[in-house]
């Protein structure tokens, strides 16, 4: 089992080191790749995209989260509907957000037959690259969320229930209950959730990829084109690597940050 | 007192339905945009189509020839259950019954790797693959999807295993049965929900993997590899048919599999 | 400190009634306990009065207050939780110092307060501790610290040392007592441990099927059970109980019979089928001798059974179809199947009715 598992990895490894261009061992497809002006836009991307989308998956995870405990008729349902999200492709996400955003779809429709715009909203397209951000950003939120959700969710059930009663009991209220107790015995599941979303959004790639093409250049997308269109699988190796790298730092510096002291000992 | 309680639950339930809409409203829409007519589609006067058709699907499937691709998928999907199952089921077995040398180390392996960013196999894979003659094969893509999904199957069927207890195969033993029929007469009929529920997973996730297909396949391409590489050139009522055959299995999975879907990503993510 | 007052309570959880109507006044400054076995309606109750919990019929009156539908921070209590509760992410000095934090104490005062709590904890070294650092007596204590904290209105207990091991129940039972006693707040305090009730208390409030059973002090529900329950609920080993016929003079049961003595306190009534009841602690073995007070009446049974308790020693006598448990102070040793005089005190008798199982006597 070791072999089957650990073999392709070592060798795509071993591959993706010696990667040389005329037979050399070298950083020249690093080089190559940081002398373009889309590596830096990719990297500036990928971190942007990030940084706007888990903090708010995570608030939205929260609450949802929060939501869901209070245990209401139809929260079961409430659940699964939440989780569809998790069992669709991000093909299948860019193409129903697609849908809805694009100049002759339902967005648009509704808008406009309401009166309250007069030319259709632009999603797409080179020129209007803040609004493919948005549409990225959505389509995001709308598909990934969940797996944010399950693990907080999980682990807001751990929490016992004496520990909330108490805090009642010695006056506190929701508010306080969330800042005191709720939100500080979260923590490690919060730590979790981020290194895996935080992960994952370094790859992220064919929503973006379907909904604004290289106007919006991402890591994974600058290696799927070095890799099929400029038919360069060195550079490609070389932007997988940087993606690998960039992933373990990050998970390194939350596993850092995020030490809860009494778990310690 | 009670005007607070109920002000609360108002609030809750606006905002259950409100989450409950913002999922499911789109994809309501892209149904019936795959099956809009495209006239009515483009008629911007209107909010809504209300004439359907078949069309859509139709062309996508048939003239574009996406049933191809959609053989592929669920080739590779199969395929990658079927080498992923042989795998990971004994790893995943021993992991939960022995105790071996190295266990904890190969058990925090296994849970790294399922950090390590997937995509990275792929462009070097091409590489092996052209070397091995694998390169746009379907078995190829299934191998990379298997490498995949090894480490989520070994997880899954370790804990699934783990929640039987040994005493119900050593009870077998002492009645009768060799340790290999106890295991397969005793534990596997046991165990079964629980492996359908992630073999149902693995399908889903090979089902919609994209990056790697995309990458190691030209002509022999899976669905979204397809959509991908087409989308861009496509009419709209065709993308939408298109999104919509990719939601499809994955829909029904949710409906039937509902009670395994939390446990089953929960443990993945830890 | 406050009189704290039950009226008609009942809460149900689905079919099953789990507080049945209960009524009862519970004194400024008292330590009162309910006691009961599991699944009585102790612990819910000690909910409805905590407003963990709603009744869904009568009221909660603190004093002159009316807190029936208050939620648990407006009513000024604290809790000890059976499980401490005590939060697993705060330092002990936090954990103790939340109540008053939450009301917006002042710095310097909550610190005084915390170590005067700790201090009658005796964990004052432990402030820096979080709880996983901590024994379970210790994070006890916490609990306790934290609760004595703001000086509540009524201080409630659920169970609070069934998680600790026999020593140092022991220690803490006369801890609690003598710190409420010093704090003169008024307190409930739930268990399912007669002698920890029989202990501590100042009443005790038997419970049973969500009903009071009997409330008195530790005196009045040992010799003077109300009702089968509490006779045989409160006492180790339990009461003995038999059917018996008393009329003109002579008591009949399974097994035996005896002629009642003249001064025997039931000895001229007529009391017709009835439910006996005597301590096992109200038999004595002849051969020992008899303490003074005892109206004895001698019965000749035969040994089934002898535990050996160290202190004291438990011998099973039957008498005809009856089996009377006999303690007997000290070690004690007899063959099984051998002959044993015995007299039992007819001054400790104990007669319920057959039917409602009330005390007639």
């Amino acid at each position: 089992m070791l072999i089957f598992i650990g073999y392709p990895i070592l060798e795509t490894f071993r591959l993706a080191f010696t990667n040389p261009e005329t037979g050399a061992l070298g950083l020249y497809n690093f080089l190559t790749l940081a002398k373009e002006a889309y590596f830096w836009d990719a990297l500036r991307y990928t971190f942007l995209l990030a940084g706007i989308i888990i903090p708010i998956q995570v608030t939205f995870a929260l609450i949802v989260s929060l939501l869901l405990m209070s245990r209401f008729k139809g929260s079961g349902a409430v659940l699964y509907i939440f989780l569809i999200p998790l069992t669709i492709s991000d093909v299948a996400a860019a193409l129903i957000w697609y849908n809805m955003l694009t100049g002759s779809g339902y967005l648009n429709r509704v808008l406009l037959s309401l009166g309250l715009i007069q030319k259709p909203l632009h999603f797409f397209g080179y020129q209007y690259r803040n609004m493919e951000l948005l549409a990225i950003v959505a389509t995001e939120v709308w598909r990934a969320t969940a797996i944010v959700f399950v693990i907080i969710f999980a682990g807001l059930q751990i929490i016992g229930r004496d520990y909330l009663e108490a805090a009642e009991v010695f006056g506190a209220g929701t508010w306080e209950k969330l800042r005191y107790i709720i939100i500080p015995m979260l923590k490690p599941s919060i730590q979790t959730a981020l290194i895996i979303r935080t992960l994952f959004a370094m790859q992220v790639f064919a929503v973006v990829w379907i909904l604004a093409g290289r106007d919006i250049p991402v890591l994974a997308g600058e290696a799927y084109y070095w890799q099929v269109e400029l038919k360069n699988p060195n550079v490609a190796a070389a932007y997988s690597l940087i993606i690998a790298f960039v992933s373990l730092l990050l998970g390194a510096v939350y596993l850092k940050l995020f030490k809860p002291k009494y778990l310690e000992g | 007192m009670y005007q607070k309680e109920a002000l609360k639950m108002i609030i809750v339930y606006f905002i259950a339905t409100l989450v409950s809409a913002w999922i499911l409203v789109p994809l309501l829409l892209i149904v019936v945009s795959a099956f809009a007519l495209p006239q009515d589609y483009y008629n911007l006067e209107k909010p809504f189509p209300t004439q359907f058709t078949l069309e859509n699907v139709n062309t996508l499937l048939f003239v574009l020839g996406a049933w191809r691709s959609i053989l592929n998928s669920i080739l590779v999907a199969t395929m990658t259950i079927f080498l992923s199952f042989l795998l990971g089921l004994p790893t995943g077995y021993s992991l939960a019954r022995y105790v071996f040398k190295g266990k904890d180390s190969f058990k925090l392996f296994i849970i790294g790797l399922r950090m390590f960013p997937m995509l990275v196999l792929a462009i070097p894979l091409v590489v092996i693959y052209l070397r091995l003659g694998l390169a746009d094969t379907l078995l190829g893509v299934a191998l990379a999807h298997t490498a995949m999904a090894l480490p989520f199957v070994v997880l899954i069927t370790s804990s699934i295993f783990a929640g039987i207890p040994v005493d119900f195969e050593e009870a077998g033993q002492v009645f009768g049965l060799s340790k290999a029929e106890a295991f397969f007469r005793i534990t596997m009929p046991l165990a079964l929900p629980g492996l359908s529920a992630a073999s149902i997973f693995v399908f889903i996730m090979s089902w919609n993997e994209v990056f790697i297909a995309s990458v190691l396949t030209l002509v022999n391409r899976t669905l979204p590899a397809d959509i991908l590489v087409s989308a861009l050139a496509a009419p709209d009522p065709l993308k939408f048919a298109a999104g919509f055959i990719m939601v499809l299995p994955a829909m029904l999975f949710v409906l039937m599999a509902r009670k395994y879907l939390v446990q089953v990503w929960g443990i993945t993510i830890r | 400190m406050v009189e704290v007052r039950l009226e008609n309570l009942v809460k149900r959880f689905g079919r099953v009634t789990a507080v049945d109507h209960i009524n009862l006044t519970i004194k400024d400054g008292e330590f009162i306990v309910l006691l009961g076995p599991s699944g009585c309606g102790k612990t819910t109750t000690l909910r409805l009065i905590s407003g963990l919990e709603k009744p869904d019929e009568g009221k909660v009156f603190f004093g002159d207050r009316d807190v029936t539908h208050l939620p648990p921070r407006e009513r000024n209590i604290s809790m000890v939780f059976q499980s401490y509760a005590v939060w697993p992410h705060m330092t002990v000095y936090d954990n103790i110092a939340f109540p008053m934090k939450i009301k917006k104490m002042p710095e310097q005062d909550i610190k005084e307060k915390v170590k005067w709590a700790a201090e009658l904890l005796r964990i004052e070294n432990l402030l820096d501790r979080y709880p996983h650092q901590l024994s379970g007596g210790q994070k006890q204590r916490v609990a306790v610290a934290r609760a004595i904290v703001v000086e509540p209105d009524v201080l409630l207990m659920d169970e609070p040392l069934s998680n600790l091991d026999a020593l140092l129940r022991v220690l803490m039972r006369s801890e609690l007592k003598k710190l409420q006693r010093k704090l003169k707040v008024t307190t409930i305090y739930v268990t399912h441990d007669q002698v920890e009730a029989m202990v501590m208390a100042d009443r005790i409030a038997v419970m049973n099927e969500g009903k009071l059973m009997q409330v008195g002090t530790p005196e009045e529900v040992y010799e003077k059970p109300a009702n089968v329950f509490v006779a045989g609920f409160i006492g180790s080993p339990r009461m003995n109980f038999f059917e018996a016929r008393v009329e003109a003079g002579i008591l009949e049961a399974p097994g035996f019979k005896i002629k009642i003595p003249k001064n025997a306190p039931f000895y001229s009534m007529d009391l017709g089928e009835v439910i006996a009841g005597i301590r096992p602690e109200d038999i004595h073995v002849l051969d020992r001798g008899l303490p003074p007070g005892v109206i004895p009446a001698e019965l000749e049974g035969v040994v089934d059974f002898i535990e050996p308790l160290g202190s004291d020693t438990i011998l099973h006598l039957k008498l005809g179809d009856t089996t009377l448990l006999v303690k007997i102070p000290g070690a004690y040793r007899a063959e099984i199947g051998s002959k044993v005089k015995v007299a039992l005190n007819m001054a400790k008798m104990h007669f319920f009715d057959k039917g409602s199982e009330r005390a007639i006597l």
